[in-house]
């Protein structure tokens, strides 16, 4: 047969490969552009989804148009905010914080009183089975902020039960639950900070201060960076800590020391040089 | 090759992870759970039956020496058009397969039979082959799964309504009550201890049944001379 002879060419099987590339990039593209709008929807319907959940009542204006960028700890984050005849009511944005295998973020809704009016987890890498009771098809459990706020409870108790807070730890993941409850009080924490830009009620003469404010803040929250290094040696002490009972007080330790911040005074960022933040760290990193 | 002896092949003796020990990355990777397992099961399934047809297909055209380029290209083309097909028509099933759909892509299987089958083999025969290998892997992937979920959370079948849809929510077991879980079996440990127990259950199976075929053989043997 002449195909057979036709196959044994160098030519043939170059023009082959050649082709059968081209044809599938081609099929790729056409179908890249078939679903594309298609996906988008997809997305902004899930969004839109999610910013329902943790956003009870009705609003008058199109959340996804209506947004603002503010500086937060980990970069900008995009808030939504929701408007009743003009007014914000209530705002939603995503946080995060390091879980036990990679980052979970959360969505959370807070009213202009600073009240959670809700908190979803978007995406999460945890345990399944064990972390995963995060999700509220699979637990009641992210429920329990609806109503808090930064004065109820205070400071000091937000946090899981076994480290001295109000909110449940699951049994055999501990890790999860509270990376949850320091994404949602850094949520917060953001909130009451950057009050009057989320709101969009900074006065016109008081924009330039508070960008200026904002910077501060910022290169503040610089130093709340620290919590992410040791956020991120967390899992790793952790792995070996889930069944043995030493490593969870190495934990507690941990998290005790990055409770410290924020029971004491701004000033105490400023005045505590870097040598503070990284050298326990860096000890920690060589002992794993 | 008849079509019984295709699906024999496909579901028991061949069988994709407990025969030729193929796909054992996704496979362990998975079966936290039985209703994973079916998830991956199924549209590994899906793939394997389109990218047997489309091989099988053009078998002809291929010459030897660049097959298994061609091969790979093919079926990463398929594999990225059903993630993308599924991201736009069918959204709510994407967010529970969407993870899965890309670990298809490093399925030896698919290759395997590609290679070994599709190649060689009309359209039609080859069609059953996909689809009696990718049933061989799923029912593989839902016995792992099964077993790693009843030992690790003492549920089965936990949250098959988001899989399946509400209409399915009645597999849901909850067969030890108030069970504390043993996490090591949905760890990937667990994957490799229940994979071997289950592959040496088999090898067993197999053996006595070889026995019984050898002793039925030599009784009807026996009288004739």
């Amino acid at each position: 047969m002449n195909l057979d002879a036709l196959r044994a060419k160098l030519s043939y099987q170059t023009l082959l490969l050649g082709s059968v590339v081209l044809l599938t990039s081609g099929a790729l593209a056409v179908a890249s552009r078939t679903t594309e709008a298609d996906i988008q929807a997809a997305a902004a319907r899930d969004l839109q989804a999610s910013l329902a959940q943790v956003l009870p009542g009705q609003y008058d204006n199109d959340l996804l148009q209506d947004t603002i960028l503010i500086a937060a700890p980990d970069g900008d984050t995009t808030v939504y905010r929701a408007r009743r005849a003009g007014r914000v009511e209530a705002v939603v944005f995503q946080t995060e914080a390091r879980g036990y295998a990679g980052p979970v973020v959360c969505i959370m809704g807070v009213t202009r009183e600073g009240q959670l009016l809700g908190v979803r987890v978007l995406k999460h890498t945890e345990t399944p089975g064990l972390g995963d009771k995060i999700e509220p098809a699979k637990s009641k459990w992210i429920h329990a902020f609806e109503g808090k706020s930064l004065a109820d409870p205070a400071t000091d108790k937000w946090a899981v039960k076994k480290d001295g807070g109000v909110f449940d730890q699951f049994a055999g993941a501990t890790i999860t639950p509270r990376a949850v409850v320091r994404a949602v009080r850094q949520g917060l924490e953001l909130f009451a900070k950057e009050k009057p830009r989320m709101l969009g009620e900074e006065k016109e003469g008081q924009a330039d201060a508070s960008r200026n404010r904002g910077e501060r803040a910022s290169t503040r929250e610089g130093q709340a960076v620290v919590v992410k290094p040791l956020a991120r040696q967390q899992p790793r002490s952790a792995g070996g800590a889930r069944s043995a009972g030493t490593g969870m007080y190495m934990e507690v330790h941990e998290d005790s020391e990055h409770r410290t911040p924020h029971k004491g005074t701004p000033t105490f960022y400023g005045l505590k040089p870097m040598k503070d933040r990284m050298r326990p760290d860096h000890a920690r990193a060589v002992d794993l | 090759m008849s079509y019984a002896s295709i699906a024999k092949d496909g579901l028991w003796d061949n069988n994709v992870v407990f025969a030729q020990m193929l796909a054992l990355c996704p496979t362990l990777a998975v079966t936290g759970s039985a209703t994973n397992g079916l998830g991956m099961g199924l549209a590994t399934t899906a793939v394997l039956l389109a990218s047997n047809v489309l091989i099988s297909a053009v078998r002809h055209l291929v010459s030897e020496e660049v097959r298994i380029p061609v091969y790979i290209v093919l079926i990463a083309t398929l594999v990225t058009l059903v993630d993308m097909g599924l991201n736009a028509w069918a959204h709510e099933l994407y967010k529970v397969l969407g993870l899965f759909i890309a670990l298809i892509v490093v399925n030896c299987a698919i290759l395997g039979r590609a290679e070994s089958f599709a190649s060689k083999s009309p359209v039609a025969e080859s069609a059953a082959d996909g689809l009696m290998m990718g049933l061989g892997f799923t029912a593989a992937l839902v016995a792992i799964g099964g077993v790693r979920e009843i030992l690790g959370s003492g549920t089965l079948f936990a949250n098959a309504h988001l899989l399946l849809g509400q209409s399915f929510a009645f597999l849901e077991l909850t067969l030890i009550p108030e069970y504390r879980g043993y996490l090591l079996m949905i760890l990937p440990p667990g994957g490799f201890l229940v994979v071997g127990f289950l592959l040496a259950g088999k090898r067993l199976l197999d053996r006595r049944l070889a026995a019984r075929h050898a002793a039925a053989a030599s009784l009807s043997l026996a009288p004739s001379p």
